[in-house]
Parts: C-alpha cells; sequence; structure tokens
C-alpha cells in the first residue's frame, strides 16, 4: 500500500440521551508521504471528530462506530489501546488548534518535548536536551537555549504553536495532522506558521492531514482539498481542479459567499438554512434542503461519487446528470444594482469626531498598589466618521481596536476627545450621557457572549428600550419588537426562547436587533462575523449593508479580515500597538499600501484563490507588548525598511495622493 | 377545646417557607421554561429518587412542626375555684402532631440501655427471683424490659418467631401497598395518554430515549425500597424498641425522627440568614470593584481569621445570658429551647456567609468583563438593575451547589458546637445530642453502638439525598449544558 494514511468508509459519532448520534457518517480518504490533504467544513461538519476519531482520541461520549483506518499498513481501530499509544506521537502526531490551552502551563518546554522524546525515541538527559534544542531551533524559534527553561506563559502565542509543532515533531512522525493550526493566529503570525509547516512537510516528506475552515489556507496550503458538510465528503479534488472549477453546489456556494471588493456594493450569496443538526439528518443528500438545485430525487436518495476527471469526485446528483460536459455553474444571482448610496459622497458632516483618543491602563505593584507604568492600550487616535458610512478599524489582535470602539462608548475611561454630532462625551456626566447613549450603540465580538443566557431573545432586545425609555407603553414596545425581529430577518416567535436555541449566526442577528432597538445612528461592530463561518458571515454583511442603506447607519467596523473591509467598508485605518500608522479610502490603501505594515498585513492574507497571491512580505517576530513599546516607530524592530531615524522618533503625519495619511518616515511629513 | 395550639417562632419560619415554595411552585408552573427545567430534574432518575427520600424526611420535619399543648383533665373543684367557668389548664409540655403520632414510643420509657429488638436490658442488675420453694434468692441477672417485647410475656423463647412473623407482616404489606400504588398510578398514566394499561405499564418501566415523562420508574423503586424499610418498622415499633434505646431508656427511633426536625431547621434557616448577605455583599464586591470591594473584602478576611467556634461561642454564651435572665419571655421550656434554636441558626448564619462571598466575587470579577454586561452598560441599564438581571441569575447555581453543600456542613456544625455545649438547647433532641451522647457510649464495655449507627445512617441519607437532589437541579437549570 503506497499510501501512509487511508481511511474507509469511517463512521463516528457522539452519545447523547441514551443514543449515538452520527458526527462523521461514512468518510473515505486517503494521504500518501510528503502529500498535505485539507478536509475543508465549516463548524459542525465533523471535522474535529474526524482528526480525533482516527488517533482514537475521541472524548468520552465518542464512539467509532464502523470503518477501517489503515496508517502505515496497519489497521489501528483494532489495536489495543496500549499498541495505539505507541502510534500516537510516532506514526501520527497532532497539533491542535489553541497553543495556550494544550500546552501544560506549569511544565517548562523542554520538559514538554522532553516526554514525547522519552516515550517514543528512548531519549533521555543530554541526549533529550540536544534534539530538543534541534526541534526548536528547527521551528524557528529564536534563542532555543533560553526557551528551553521556559514555561508556556513566557511565550507569545505564534511561538506556543510552534512549541507545539515541536513537540509533535519530537516522535518524528510520518503523518501530522494539524487541527485548525491556524484559527486562533494573527495573519502575520498564521502566514509564518504556514510557511513554517509547508517546510518541516518538505523535509521531513511528511504526509499532513490540515483541518480547516478558512478557503485562503487552503489555497496556500493544500495539495489536494475534500469538503466536509455534516458529516459527510462531498467533493474531494486536486487544488488546481477545485479552485478552477468546484462541482458540487455547496462548494460554489462557498466561494461566492466569499467578500470582496468585486462584489463591493451587491448582495453576498448566501447559502440559505442552516446546516441540520445530528439528530434530524435529512434522509437523501444531505444539502438538499439548501441546495438552489435540489431535485426529487435529492431528498430521497443519498448520492453516490461521480468521478470527474482523474482525482476529482464529486456526491451530488445534480452533477452525476449533467454529465458529460453540461454546464455544471450554479446560476447566477441576479446582482444587485451598486446601490445610490455609492454614489452620494459628497460632503456629508461629521458624526463622530474621535480627536487623540488615549486609554491607558495602569499597571500596579507593590503593598500600596504604585501605579509603576501604563499599558497604553490606545495611544493618540484620530477619526472621523460621517453619517450612513463605514469605518474599519484594522489591525492584529492587541493593538488596541477593540479598546479603541469601546472607549468611544465611554465604556472604558479614556482621555483626549470623542464628540458625537459636535457634543462633547468624554467630560459629561453619566446623568446627561444617558440620552446620548441611544445614538451610538454596540455588536460585540462573540455572539456566545454578548446575549444572557438567562433571559429570553424578548428580554434581550427589551432591556435597551426600557432602560432609555424608547418605547413607553408596552404595546408600542411589542410591535417595535416585531418589527425589529423582521427587520434582522427572525421569525416572530423567537422572543420567548431562549439564545442557546439559536445559532451564531442567529445570535448575532438578535444582538443586532438589540442595538437597533434604540434607534442609534452610530453603530460600533467589534468583529461581528469573526466568530462565524463564511455562509453566515455572508448573511450577517448582507443585513448590515441592508440596515445602513435603509436606516443610514454608521459603522465604526472593528475587524482584522479584509475581505470584509474590502466588501464593506469606506474608509479604513490600519492600527498598530495602540497608533492608527495608516488612514484613507479604502480602495487607495488596499490597493496601493504606503505604509510597510499595512504592505505586510495585506500580503499575509491568505487569498482564497489560485492566482493573485499578492507578493510575500514576510514580517518577522511578533507584535510588542503595549507595556514597553519600542522607542521611535513602534513598527521599527519588524520593519525591512527602518533607518536610523526611525528608531529615534515617532514619524509625523504625512498626506498622500487620494487623501491617505500615513505616518512613516518613508514619506515626507506634511 | 382539647388542645391549645402553640405557635412557635421557628415553626412560623418553618411554615413561611413552605407557604413561599407552594408560591414559587405556581408561580414556575405558569412560566413554560422553568417549568421545562423542573421537567427535566422529575425525567432525571436520580432526581426523582432522591426528591422522593428528601420528601419523605420534609414530611416528618413538617408533622413535627405544628405544635400544640394538650389540655389536663380538670382539676378536682376546690373551695377557691370559679365553678364550671374555671379557664381550662393546659400541659406544660409542648406537644407536636409527630408526637401524637409517636406516643407509644415517646412514653414507653426504659430504664437504660437496650439492644435493638431486645427484650432484656443491656445491663447485669441485681433482682430478686423467687425460687421454686418459694424463698427469695437474689441473683445477678439482665432484667427483663419494662415495654420491649413486653406482649410475649414470660415466653421470651418465642421472640424469633414474633419477630420474623411481624416482618413478614411488614413485608407483606410493603408488597401489597407498593403494588396498589403502582396499579395506580399505571392506570392514571393510561387514562392521562390514553392508552391501554398493558403499553402504559410497559412505558413506564422502558422510557423511549426521546420521553421527557418524569422517571416514574425511579419513583417507584424508592417507594419499593422506603416501604420495605419502613413498613416491618411501622409492625415491630408497637411491641419493641426497633433501634435500641440510650442511657435514660428513651427509644432512639423517636429520638431520630425527632431530630429530623432540628437537622432540617438548622440547615435551612441558616442558610435563609447567610443567603442575602452573602450574595449581595459577593456581587456588589465583584461587581463595583474598587472601595466597595476593598471594604467587602476586609470584613470578610477578618471575620474568617477569627476562629470560627471562638466567635460562636462568645455570640452563644451572650444570648443564653439574656434568656437566662428573662425566664418571663417563654411560657414553656419548648418556647426556650426553640428561640435558642433559632439564635442559633443566625449566629451560624452571620459567622458563615463568607465563603460564598468570596466565591460569588470570584464568579462576578469572571461574568461582569463579558460582554453581555458591557452591553448592558451601553445601554446605561444601571448598576443595580445590572446585578439582579444579569449576575444574579447567573451565578444562581453556584449559590445552589454551595447552599446544599453547606446543608450538610451545618448539620454537623451543630453536632461539634452542641459537644461544646454551644449547641441547641440540652432538653432539644438533635443529631448533634445524639452523636455526643453516643461518643461516651462508645467507651463503653460492651459497646453501645445503636445511637450513633443510627444517627449516622439518618443523616448520611439525608445528605447524599439533598447533594444528589442539588447535582441534577443544577444540571436542568444550568442553560450551558441543556
Amino acid at each position: 500500500m503506497s499510501d501512509l494514511l487511508s481511511v474507509r468508509n469511517l463512521k463516528a459519532g457522539f452519545l447523547a440521551g441514551g443514543r449515538v448520534l452520527t458526527a462523521v457518517d461514512g468518510v473515505s480518504f486517503a494521504v500518501a508521504p510528503g502529500e498535505t490533504f485539507a478536509l475543508l467544513g465549516e463548524s459542525g461538519c465533523g471535522k474535529s471528530a474526524t482528526a480525533l476519531a482516527l488517533l482514537r482520541l475521541l472524548p468520552n461520549a465518542g464512539r467509532i462506530q464502523g470503518g477501517e483506518v489503515w496508517l502505515e499498513g496497519e489497521e489501528i481501530l483494532a489495536l489495543p489501546e496500549a499498541a495505539m499509544r505507541d502510534r500516537r506521537g510516532s506514526a501520527a502526531a497532532m497539533i491542535f488548534q489553541e497553543p495556550a490551552t494544550s500546552l501544560n502551563p506549569v511544565l517548562t518546554i523542554g520538559r514538554q518535548i522532553g516526554e514525547s522524546l522519552e516515550r517514543h525515541r528512548g531519549m533521555k538527559g543530554e541526549a533529550a536536551r540536544r534534539e530538543a534544542l534541534a526541534l526548536l531551533t528547527a521551528v524557528g524559534i529564536a534563542d532555543p537555549e533560553r526557551r528551553l527553561e521556559e514555561y508556556p506563559f513566557q511565550l507569545s502565542g505564534g511561538m506556543k504553536q510552534r512549541a507545539m509543532i515541536a513537540i509533535a515533531l519530537a516522535g518524528e512522525p510520518r503523518l501530522l495532522i494539524a487541527d485548525e493550526p491556524t484559527t486562533a493566529l494573527d495573519v502575520t503570525i498564521q502566514a509564518q506558521i504556514l510557511d513554517l509547516l509547508a517546510r518541516l512537510q518538505a523535509e521531513r516528506a511528511m504526509g499532513m492531514l490540515l483541518i480547516t475552515h478558512d478557503l485562503g489556507v487552503v489555497a496556500r496550503s493544500a495539495h489536494r482539498v475534500g469538503v466536509m458538510y455534516a458529516g459527510e465528503i462531498v467533493e474531494t479534488a486536486p487544488r488546481q481542479e477545485f479552485f478552477t472549477s468546484p462541482r458540487h453546489p455547496y462548494t460554489q456556494k462557498l466561494f461566492a459567499a466569499l467578500p470582496d471588493l468585486g462584489q463591493r456594493g451587491a448582495q453576498l450569496a448566501t447559502i440559505p438554512g442552516q446546516v441540520p443538526g445530528l439528530a434530524a439528518m435529512p434522509a437523501g443528500c444531505r444539502f438538499a434542503p439548501r441546495c438552489p438545485v435540489a431535485m426529487d430525487r435529492c431528498r430521497l436518495e443519498s448520492p453516490g461519487w461521480t468521478e470527474l476527471e482523474a482525482g476529482h469526485q464529486v456526491r451530488c446528483h445534480w452533477v452525476a446528470q449533467q454529465l458529460p460536459g453540461g454546464e455544471q455553474r450554479l446560476p447566477d444571482l441576479p446582482a444587485a444594482p451598486p446601490t445610490a448610496a455609492a454614489a452620494a459622497d459628497a460632503a456629508r458632516e461629521n458624526l463622530l469626531a474621535v480627536g487623540e483618543l488615549k486609554v491607558h491602563f495602569p499597571i500596579r505593584k507593590g503593598l500600596f498598589k504604585r501605579t509603576v507604568g501604563h499599558v497604553k492600550a490606545v495611544d493618540g487616535v484620530s477619526l472621523e466618521l460621517q453619517r450612513g458610512r463605514t469605518l474599519a478599524l484594522v489591525g492584529e489582535s492587541g493593538c488596541g481596536k477593540t479598546t479603541a470602539g469601546k472607549a468611544v462608548l465611554r465604556l472604558l475611561p479614556a482621555s483626549g476627545s470623542v464628540r458625537l454630532d459636535g457634543r462633547e462625551l468624554l467630560a459629561l456626566p453619566e446623568r446627561e450621557l444617558k440620552p446620548l447613549r441611544r445614538r451610538m450603540q454596540m455588536v460585540f465580538q462573540d455572539p456566545f457572549a454578548s446575549l444572557n443566557p438567562r433571559l429570553t431573545v424578548g428580554e434581550i432586545i427589551e432591556e435597551g428600550m426600557t432602560a432609555l425609555r424608547v418605547a413607553a407603553s408596552r404595546d408600542e414596545r411589542r410591535a417595535a419588537l416585531a418589527a425589529l425581529l423582521e427587520s434582522v430577518g427572525l421569525p416572530a416567535e423567537a422572543l420567548g426562547r431562549y439564545p442557546h436555541e439559536f445559532s451564531g449566526g442567529q445570535r448575532q442577528r438578535i444582538a443586532i436587533a438589540r442595538a437597533l432597538a434604540v434607534q442609534p445612528e452610530l453603530l460600533v461592530c467589534d468583529e461581528p462575523t469573526s466568530a462565524l463561518d463564511v455562509s453566515v458571515q455572508a448573511q450577517i454583511l448582507n443585513l448590515l449593508r441592508r440596515l445602513q442603506e435603509e436606516l443610514g447607519l454608521a459603522y465604526l467596523f472593528i475587524t482584522h479580515n479584509f475581505a470584509v473591509v474590502e466588501y464593506l467598508a469606506h474608509d479604513v485605518a490600519v492600527m498598530y500597538l495602540g497608533r492608527i500608522v495608516e488612514q484613507g479610502p479604502v480602495q487607495q490603501v488596499l490597493a496601493a499600501p504606503c505604509h510597510p505594515y499595512t504592505r505586510a498585513l495585506l500580503s499575509a492574507v491568505p487569498e482564497p484563490r489560485l492566482a493573485g497571491q499578492r507578493e510575500m512580505v514576510r514580517l518577522p517576530g511578533e507584535t510588542p507588548s503595549p507595556a514597553r513599546p519600542p522607542q521611535g516607530c513602534h513598527f521599527h524592530p519588524r520593519c525591512a525598511q527602518a533607518s536610523e531615524r526611525c528608531r529615534q522618533e515617532y514619524p509625523a503625519p504625512s498626506t498622500q495622493a487620494g487623501g491617505v495619511v500615513v505616518r512613516c518616515h518613508l514619506y515626507p511629513a506634511d | 377545646m382539647a388542645f391549645l395550639p402553640v405557635f412557635l417562632w421557628s415553626d412560623l419560619v418553618i411554615w413561611l417557607l413552605v407557604a413561599a415554595l407552594g408560591l414559587l411552585a405556581w408561580g414556575v408552573a405558569r412560566t413554560p421554561p422553568l417549568g421545562a427545567a423542573w421537567g427535566r430534574v422529575l425525567h432525571s432518575r436520580t432526581g426523582m429518587a432522591s426528591l422522593a427520600v428528601l420528601a419523605l424526611f420534609v414530611a416528618v420535619g413538617l408533622l413535627d412542626s405544628a405544635h400544640y399543648r394538650p389540655r389536663l383533665a380538670d382539676a378536682p373543684q376546690n373551695g377557691q375555684g370559679s365553678g364550671a367557668g374555671a379557664a381550662p389548664a393546659y400541659g406544660v409540655e409542648v406537644l407536636s402532631l409527630l408526637d401524637a403520632l409517636l406516643t407509644p414510643l415517646r412514653t414507653q420509657v426504659e430504664k437504660t440501655y437496650s439492644a435493638p429488638l431486645a427484650t432484656r436490658a443491656y445491663a447485669k442488675e441485681m433482682q430478686e427471683v423467687r425460687q421454686p420453694d418459694g424463698s427469695l434468692v437474689q441473683q445477678r441477672d439482665f432484667p427483663r424490659l419494662k415495654f420491649g417485647g413486653a406482649h410475649l410475656g414470660s415466653e421470651e423463647s418465642a421472640w424469633a418467631g414474633d419477630v420474623a412473623r411481624r416482618l413478614l407482616q411488614g413485608y407483606g404489606l410493603a408488597i401489597l401497598l407498593w403494588a396498589a400504588l403502582a396499579i395506580f398510578l399505571a392506570g392514571r398514566l393510561a387514562r392521562r395518554r390514553q392508552c391501554s394499561f398493558r403499553q402504559s405499564w410497559r412505558e413506564l418501566w422502558r422510557r423511549p430515549p426521546t420521553s421527557t415523562a418524569p422517571a416514574w420508574d425511579a419513583l417507584l423503586l424508592t417507594l419499593a425500597g422506603l416501604f420495605l424499610l419502613l413498613t416491618p418498622l411501622l409492625a415491630l415499633a408497637p411491641e419493641y424498641h426497633v433501634l435500641g434505646t440510650d442511657k435514660v431508656g428513651q427509644d432512639v427511633l423517636y429520638q431520630i425522627l425527632k431530630s429530623i426536625r432540628t437537622a432540617l431547621v438548622i440547615g435551612l434557616v441558616t442558610t435563609l440568614v447567610t443567603l442575602p448577605v452573602g450574595v449581595l455583599l459577593g456581587i456588589a464586591a465583584g461587581y463595583f470593584r474598587g472601595w466597595v470591594d476593598d471594604l467587602i473584602q476586609y470584613l470578610y478576611t477578618t471575620l474568617s481569621s477569627i476562629p470560627g467556634v471562638l466567635l460562636i461561642a462568645a455570640a452563644v454564651l451572650m444570648m443564653q445570658v439574656v434568656i437566662d435572665t428573662h425566664p418571663e419571655w417563654f411560657a414553656t421550656a419548648a418556647e426556650r429551647a426553640d428561640l435558642r434554636l433559632l439564635a442559633l441558626c443566625f449566629i451560624l448564619g452571620m459567622t458563615s456567609w463568607t465563603g460564598l462571598a468570596r466565591l460569588l466575587r470570584g464568579e462576578t470579577l469572571k461574568l461582569s468583563q463579558l460582554e453581555y454586561i458591557q452591553a448592558a452598560q451601553a445601554f446605561g441599564v444601571s448598576s443595580w438593575r445590572i446585578l439582579l438581571r444579569h449576575i444574579l441569575p447567573n451565578v444562581m447555581h453556584i449559590v445552589l451547589i454551595a447552599l446544599v453543600m453547606d446543608f450538610s456542613g451545618l448539620v454537623l456544625a451543630e453536632a461539634v458546637l452542641s459537644y461544646v455545649g454551644i449547641g441547641v438547647d440540652p432538653t432539644m433532641i438533635s443529631f448533634g445530642t445524639m452523636i455526643n451522647n453516643a461518643r461516651m457510649e462508645l467507651a463503653r464495655e460492651p459497646m453501645v453502638w445503636w445511637s450513633l449507627a443510627a444517627a449516622f445512617v439518618f443523616m448520611f441519607i439525608l445528605v447524599l439525598a439533598a447533594n444528589l437532589f442539588a447535582d441534577v437541579v443544577r444540571d436542568a437549570f444550568d442553560p450551558r449544558a441543556a
């Protein structure tokens, strides 16, 4: 057998309420040595369960119901647990999604690597130490001697993931299973880790099973792709085929749902409905209830595999029917006409004007809690936002973009100036601020943490209305609630239900309805789609865009996702370590970025297509701590073009063509 | 009137609690989501079983919480009496409904220790035995009990047969009762679901996995167990001391049943005192931070660094002095003992809120960073409203668990305090005083084990049922688990 890993008809499920709910239903694929097979799918489709089942690491409630897993010519599902322990880590190793929780916080990195070395290669003492050093060097950790003795909390997120990879490599595995290895990381770090994985794989001729939800990561790293939907693989294809001619309606829809500049102003394609629950799988094709081309047959009978070209297979009645050579593209959606909003770009009055906003958190130490320093989370940010427009605040995690957004709403103490419609907010006492709270609201990042689980949806949405006395009578409120739910696309009976009964996208709709309940003019959206799947993200973006058109809302849109910026924003401001480094109209900034950081950030974003991958600008290192920002330009330690001057003084703003303002010594100050 | 109802303060508290629970149950039935959550509690086998056991304990406690003073037989008229219009005289002894039900147990007092089901005392005594020739001979032997097995007369050899017969009678009765109950239940279910009796019987025992019906099977099994334990007791108790007697010859079973009320009062009323203080201070400290937090932390660190027993001892002794100097406050000894019990609950509550407050402060610190709290702040919702609407309901599962853990802790604390002499009134029967007495008995040779064993077993069952029930309730109410 030439394949390193061969999975045949694997079936696994979870025990719930006395029966096993099948989460992985008849999955078959193979991984050859030196090949990367990407398992792509949205959350809950069973891709992680597949990976765990392969190594027999399913949680207690998990059950493997059938199928075969051949690893290096051996059926491992039949092995006793003791023998299985030898295979884990040496034949196949796994990297998990969250580096912060997959390392033991009370053991040094050296100990944790040593554990695997001892178990699988019998190394101890000096030999193990030398090997651990070599491994840390191999995964690109600078100063490995010191890091070996350090504890996980002393390492940054990217370094932790590198250390995780070093631990995985310690057993010299032939197969590496990477479960969303970069999802918890920033784009610049993600690019580093993906490069590292590709290099290690080439050096060691490892097979790799990459589990991801990100089409961009697939485009950058995979050789072959398998698309999972509701526990089944519905399409497998080599990367080239996958990106040039996706066949399954689900895959095509996924591509169409991705926002980008080309679709600006238009309606994004969405997949109606949601992934069926494990307990209520449709009898026929599982995608049939959401498929635009579903036929009667699809609802009755589960489709078999159709071989299209070498290595490209699809499970779909519709594709099979149109063979050979028929049109297999989904009919295009009627593109919504570019709206009038784009035309009326004429001078509008400023709704929000932020000047020199600063949020400094004191660092206290000692018996008397003396302030010994400040974390300068936001350090002099100035923004302007007009009615009906969207300003995107972009940056990596920890750059202070969320803090800035909350400071604007006065959820955090700040200094500087925030003017809403000409009225200064920061100096107002809470009593006078309260009427103004009506005019600005926030949509939070995590739809699971932003709704109180103990209140019904009706109570949640009503809260702002009662607190700010928006609708006086009970009947008025009731009518308003019904109208709100309709405007965000939820059924009216949702009012009496609890948040946990809703999916992530629906919860985000509830959060938006809650903010809209007080009829605000400004909405601060803090990464409202980052916790959502691509198809759901498209629904929320469509909703936000429609609401802006209908209600003339202004959005301060905080995000790290450039695709969303391209699609939705009018202006963009790029933040780095609490300061804005570049600011301007979205077309200018994205097409011709000036600041080296913006350029690096843009090039690090993996594009979900083959052509048009941007030229690579790799950033070394990671964002420094905002408690001790570097002297001079904050970015100079990571900048390839840094000069002596950059180390000395912080650059002044410089206005470029097209209204772009950039703070970099490469551009002469105004 | 043949009796004078007496309302002790603890009775009032208990019946108020019952009324509040009743209101709560009515409210729950009207709110569908809460009703569904309780439905999940009943759906769980553990929940149903522990609920049945707890209900039995509570029933005993409630029976013991309706007090009265019996009317004495009219005193013979003497010269100074005012004739027929004389106010009726009532006994100074305050009895409860439970006492009335247990009258034979309460009044059949032996001289001293006797083993469970014994017919003779546990210690030898000098006795005068009449010999066949008519002379009296002094002899040291185990004397016959006054009440235990008295119906056997001189035929003590019939003891084994009599006990076995009564046991069998008890089991027979248990099976009959249980079968009647099971058939009645299945019949009711059949009528409600409009299916055949056979089918409802089958579903009773083998619930389909998707069913949300209450766990009737667990209820029936628990009841079966309880019947098998209780009906033989019922058959044996009138003639024997089933769990033996203590030093002064009082029936241990009677003491156990009387102890249940004391345990419930200590557990529930103390909780009632702890709850508002601990919850309010805990979440206020966690939410407001700053000087409020400093002040509350200072308060509970200080309070918890004073040895608890010392603090309680000081408070109890002060209270005792007050009670002793005001005998005119109390009409009967029971009223005095009762006030002392309530005061003890209050003192225990005032010293034991710190743990709960600390726990809730930590949880609130975490919760107040969550986005739904910030969303409420963005609406300008007032702080107290945020505490009540957003934080309190989300820490209730912690409160519930802490309280049940405390319940067992408090029942045990009562035992410790009674040992130091600062617990409940010495005249009041409680698990604590029983265990305390048993401590000496364990040192006796031969050992007297039954008081301790009985107190231990009953306390264990009570606390275990409460713990299991709390677990199920938490699982059912935690929306994250649902």
